[in-house]
């Protein structure tokens, strides 16, 4: 439902990143989407769409890594893979955990194009803070 | 010349940060701060308008109150003496933190002990966004259904505790209130469940003497830390 404001949030900061970084235009944004987050990849995309025209990023594509849920069990610190949003234990059928994975709504990275005055071919890979 | 650029950053990362802004100043001010979630009409002011008519006597209690249009919530609180702030957040799913911040500023936080957030009623977004509040309460009313908890889980996953409301129509709807309780704990284990009825008081008691103990416990930590 708030995917529209999280979409807003990918482009500041990838807008931001990108001016930083020298790249006028972008081609592409990876996020990292957890299965226990409450954000629709197909909402995202849709609202990516709409919110991408007329920034650096109108002719980015955006690529959604979805993240399976895994959890710990705090009891018997197994780890364990949450079928159904099951959150019991299948080793000792509790359900104290730490959840390991699932929860990412994370920019994992974004790809753009250097000015034309860039020489060298091929993909550099740059750290961002 | 494609250039990759690796972020790495939550998307939340600027909520994040002013929620931890929230939670220091809160705990500082040795106040407890309760993040109410529920879907629209589970009870949430109503069992507010009780919570604080238990609980005034004993210390101040502030409200911030959430909602996408209208006063109406914040208008039945005041008549209540204690302070309410209203976020209109006009078409907004949830609460934020920077709306927090702002809510914080207009309250009377040096006289405060207890502090409820009453987001706005939605079960999916609120559950997502930290307010740098002490723990989050989930409130379930049996007219809902006893599935919801399977179908909202991260919600029931956040929360430390979770009020079952209007218990007082179980009789006339075929909640499980079992059932119910069976799904929370496979959620999470350690859930404090309260079934009660704001509207007949029913169940009152134990929920009203949790966040008694809470006020005490942040008191405490406040004064040795």
């Amino acid at each position: 439902m708030h995917e529209t404001a999280l979409i807003a949030e990918v482009l500041k900061t990838v807008r931001q990143s990108a001016l930083e970084n020298n790249l006028p235009k972008v081609t592409k944004i990876k996020l990292a989407i957890g299965k226990l987050s409450m954000a629709l990849p197909e909402a995202l995309i849709f609202a990516f769409q709409v919110l991408k025209k007329g920034t650096i990023c109108e002719e980015a594509e955006l690529e959604i890594e979805s993240k399976e849920i895994i959890l710990q069990c705090l009891d018997c610190t197994q780890e364990f893979r949450s079928q159904d949003y099951n959150f019991s234990c299948p080793f000792c059928a509790r359900s104290r955990i730490k959840i390991i994975q699932g929860r990412e709504l994370h920019i994992i990275s974004f790809e753009g194009e250097e000015n034309e005055l860039g020489s060298n071919c091929g993909s550099t890979l740059i750290k961002s803070q | 010349m494609n250039l990759e650029v690796i972020v790495a950053q939550p998307l939340l990362k600027a909520n994040e940060e002013l929620a931890g802004q929230n939670r220091n100043r809160l705990n500082r001010g040795g106040i407890t701060t309760v993040n109410l979630i529920s879907a629209p009409g589970a009870g949430k002011t109503t069992l507010l308008e009780k919570t604080i008519g238990a609980l005034k006597n004993l210390f101040s209690i502030g409200i911030v109150e959430g909602d996408i249009y209208t006063t109406f919530d914040s208008e039945r609180l005041a008549g209540q003496g204690v302070a309410v702030v209203q976020i209109n957040t006009y078409g907004g799913c949830h609460l934020d933190a920077q709306m927090v911040a702002q809510a914080l500023e207009r309250l009377p936080l040096a006289k405060l002990k207890l502090l409820f957030i009453e987001n706005v009623g939605n079960l999916v977004c609120p559950a997502e966004f930290d307010l740098g509040e002490n723990c989050k309460v989930a409130i379930l009313s049996v007219s809902e259904g006893s599935d919801k908890p399977k179908k909202y889980p991260l919600v029931f996953q956040e929360a430390e505790a979770v009020i079952l409301n209007k218990i007082d129509l179980l009789p006339y709807t075929d909640f499980d209130l079992a059932a119910a309780k069976e799904q929370l704990k496979e959620i999470k284990n350690n859930l404090v469940i309260f079934p009660l009825s704001a509207k007949t008081g029913e169940g009152m008691e134990a929920w009203v003497e949790w966040l008694k103990d809470k006020v005490s416990q942040t008191e405490k930590s406040s004064a040795t830390g």
